[in-house]
């Protein structure tokens, strides 16, 4: 079928343009670079989470962004590429290391991960900070760990009446249309293996 | 103002072109639009057909939908394990009994994987099998006829999920449960899950010349959910593979409590050892209640059969038959290459995707290296099997399907993206986004030895804005990648029926030239059939009142019916006399309480019609038959209960 349609396909485009522009040599077919590259700029720009604003209840994404608070994370997540990660179906746990506890890290270090060529350990840190999964921070205390999307484990411990993620506290919930957000106090790291 | 300026741009890009003529200096760009490469490979000119059928699970439709590749038309949705009025199916008192089980009529399920009947582990295109899910059935369609053939249920069975899959010659269709229950069914406190459910892995047998299944036997395995599984092929052939979750043996909140083990198990069952075990006497029969449900096609009926015992197999009793994989991160996906080397584990909670080799698992059982047990069932070291792992950078692998290159593809559910990769060296060559969330995946022949690999289809679940909204509810979409180069490309977008949980595809040279054209009317052997106009008739049998009716373009005979009464059981047996391609006759009457028929040429279906109020009441078809298709029509005359008006029938009096 198909040798069938192209030559067709060839014949008519070879007519079409020997009507409409007399050209003899010209009418070739060749690949079109300039066509496939504006795809390409089209497809980075699609997925989820550029779908327009459709009313429904905010994503753990959208959460993020509209956060004063998280500026740097948000940040982190566009420079790590990892938009379209946070706004599937999930569900999605998120700890959202608040700017503070960013700035909280070693001077030089955000800075550090934000560069090009570190983008892939910005994304295992970022992704060590999202469980598949959503749990209210009450409910969090059954657990002694959780499977990570970086594929470790962060450890989950129960001091007092606080519940702590990797050693980060839990400061509040925003549950989110695809999960919950849990702000923390703290950068959690990837333990090194 | 704006017109202006795209005045301006219109005439700057007319001249653009113009100055690309004869100056041997084109730009590269400019005859895109004619070449449009994209739109060329999925366009399949009117009047020329497809080069692949793909035939989609319906999901919770409960059918199986076939399309066309690459453009993405529908054909057909065939009725398997729902009611369908649009052809009676369920409806008709010949298919009734196809949707017969242990728990009565159930005119309903959520089917999931359909694979396509195989010869030395080629694709061969006689039959193609799918699972009910929820009320555990496998059924058996014909890929001549396009209909559904065979039913059986699978007993000590519940979600039947990891099914329906065969092995390498068709010798098995094979299903597994995803719920674990009590085996025996029985009552129990639910907290004693651990250690007395059990999971069963059905080995169903499909007879080599009719394809008719019976259950050889059941392994009866440990508590664990049973997800997905994939024959072994080739070197491994014999072989087959499940994948576990919940070797917890969580009876609750299985989001949490079956994330706990770091790692899962594949299981790989010796199936070539259980069978000769059985063959020589081996396994337990165990009293049973299940429905075999066939259709003849001779009769067009279906005979529904409760069969009572079930022959069921301890994996311990035989040595060297089953063993674990450790495969981290509750596998969803279970596949197998095309040589039977290697094995994959999708774990779908996972980022990598583990890869386990035949060849070390074989030296591992030789080398009885075994890392403990779980219910007596050896263990291997995951280091043992591990052929490699694809580090992959996506999120939530689910399955993966091969091309003919030694190319494997992954869906990644949680980063939305298909993955190509290289089996053995486990690099990743490309990755393309889906839209959105992609589940499965499928390469026509990509889970059997010879994939034909020109395209990979991409099995959404959520569409979102890829079409018109049509309300909170949208059918989920596919994507068609063009794979025959280094680098997929993204070539169209098309809507699916139901929830395609996996599809199989073939090419179209393989089947459309014994696709089935009519029924012969003198193969036609239902009882009530009605071979010739002159053999109509009209026969009461107490309260039951037998129409035999002839359809023809384009009048029904008999087409004025008389003496039938309220409280009367009217049986509507009507015989398309057609034999042509394509002209099937419809049938309806006023207030019937079930569907119409469809009746395809050369075939005999019934309908029941329960008359509740006297009058004359029409018939007529629902095909648009010819011309006349609207003089195509009766009266049926319903008497009071007490009326003596004897039975008459005509046709032109």
């Amino acid at each position: 079928m198909f040798p069938t349609i192209n030559l067709k396909l060839m014949v008519l485009s070879f007519l079409m343009l020997g009507v409409l522009f007399s050209c003899k040599n010209e009418a070739k077919t060749e690949t079109t670079p300039t066509q496939q590259k504006a795809g390409t700029e089209e497809v980075q720009k699609q997925g989820q989470a550029f779908i327009k604003e459709d009313g429904s209840t905010p994503n753990v994404l959208q959460i993020a962004i509209g956060s004063p608070d998280h500026t740097t994370l948000v940040a982190a997540v566009q420079a790590a590429e990892l938009e379209n990660v946070l706004v599937n179906a999930g569900p999605l746990m998120v700890f959202a290391p608040t700017n503070e506890a960013f700035a909280a890290l070693p001077e030089g270090t955000v800075e550090d991960l934000l560069k090009p060529e570190n983008k892939d350990a910005l994304a295992n840190i970022l992704k060590y900070h999202v469980t598949a999964g959503n749990y209210s921070k009450e409910f969090l205390m059954k657990f002694k760990k959780l499977g990570q999307a970086n594929d470790q484990s962060v450890t989950v411990e129960v001091v007092g009446d606080e519940v702590l993620v990797g050693g980060a506290k839990i400061l509040a919930s925003v549950p989110a249309g695809n999960g919950i957000v849990h702000v923390v106090d703290k950068v959690m790291l990837p333990p090194t293996e | 103002m704006k017109k202006h300026i795209y005045l301006v741009m219109g005439l700057f890009g007319f001249a653009a072109l113009f100055t690309g003529c004869g100056n041997g200096n084109q730009g590269k760009g400019s005859s895109g639009a004619l070449n449009s490469s994209n739109a060329e490979k999925v366009y399949v000119a009117p009047g020329e057909h497809d080069e692949f059928y793909a035939f989609m699970s319906g999901g919770y439709s409960g059918n199986l939908t076939v399309y066309g590749l690459p453009s993405g038309r529908m054909f057909k949705e065939i009725p398997v394990f729902s009611q369908f009025p649009t052809s009676g199916y369920g409806y008709s008192e010949e298919t009734k009994p196809m949707l017969n089980t242990s728990h009565g009529f159930v005119p309903w399920d959520d089917s999931h994987h359909p694979d396509i009947s195989q010869t030395n582990g080629e694709l061969d295109g006689r039959w193609i099998f799918i699972n009910g899910n929820n009320t555990p059935r496998i059924a058996r369609i014909s890929l001549t006829t396009f209909e559904t053939e065979e039913i059986i249920e699978v007993p000590n069975s519940a979600g039947n999920h990891s099914s329906s899959f065969v092995t390498e010659n068709s010798e098995y269709v094979v299903a597994g449960t995803r719920f674990s229950v009590p085996i025996p069914q029985r009552d129990m406190p639910i907290k004693e899950y651990k250690g007395n459910f059990q999971g069963a892995l059905s080995f169903i047998s499909v007879d080599p010349e009719h394809g008719h299944m019976d259950i050889k036997f059941q392994i009866i395995m440990p508590g664990f959910n049973y997800d997905l599984s994939h024959p072994g092929r080739g070197k491994s052939h014999g072989w087959f593979f499940f994948t576990t979750y919940n070797t917890e043996e969580a009876s609750t909140l299985q989001e949490v409590n079956s994330s706990q083990n770091d790692k899962d198990f594949i299981a790989a069952i010796n199936w070539k050892k259980v069978e000769e075990y059985v063959n020589n006497g081996g396994g337990t029969k165990m009293a049973a209640n299940y429905a075999h449900n066939v259709y003849d096609e001779s009769t067009h009926t279906a005979t529904s059969t409760m069969k009572k015992e079930v022959l069921t197999v301890n994996p311990i009793d035989i040595p060297g038959a089953v063993f674990f994989l450790p495969t981290p991160k509750s596998p969803h996906g279970c596949d197998v290459d095309p040589t039977g080397q290697y094995i994959i584990g999708n774990g779908k909670l996972s980022a990598d995707l583990t890869i386990h080799s035949f060849d070390n698992m074989i030296a591992a059982i030789e080398g009885k290296k075994f890392d403990g047990e779980a219910y007596g069932i050896p263990i291997l070291k995951f280091e043992d099997v591990l052929a490699g792992t694809v580090k992959s950078g996506g999120l939530g692998p689910l399955h993966t399907e091969f091309d003919a290159e030694g190319n494997a593809y992954t869906t990644f559910f949680i980063s939305s993206e298909v993955v190509k990769w290289k089996l053995g060296t486990w690099e990743v060559i490309d990755r393309k986004p889906t839209y959105y969330s992609v589940g499965h995946l499928m390469i026509p022949g990509g889970n059997s030895r010879k994939p034909f690999g020109k395209y990979v289809v991409a099995l959404n679940k959520i569409t979102k804005d890829r079409y018109l909204p049509v309300g909170p509810e949208m059918e989920h979409s596919a994507q068609i990648y063009d794979i025959s180069g280094e680098k997929m490309e993204l070539l169209y977008d098309f809507p699916t029926h139901g929830e395609p949980h996996y599809a199989a595809g073939i090419p179209a040279e393989l089947l459309a030239p014994k696709s089935t054209k009519f029924y012969k009317l003198s193969d036609n052997k239902h009882p009530y059939a009605t071979l010739g106009a002159a053999d109509s008739k009209v026969v009461r049998d107490g309260k039951d009142v037998h129409i035999y009716m002839s359809t023809i373009r384009s009048h029904f005979t008999p087409d004025n019916i008389e003496g039938v009464k309220v409280g009367d059981k009217v049986y509507f047996h009507v015989t398309n006399q057609e034999q042509d391609f394509d002209v099937p006759h419809g049938f309806a009457v006023i207030g019937a309480n079930t569907s119409e028929l469809l009746v395809m040429p050369g075939q005999t279906k019934t309908i029941i019609w329960e008359p509740k109020k006297v009058g004359v009441w029409p018939f007529y078809c629902t095909d648009f038959c010819s011309a006349l298709h609207q003089e195509m029509q009766g009266y049926i005359r319903v008497s009071p209960a007490n009326s003596n008006i004897d039975l008459s029938w005509s046709l032109g009096e």
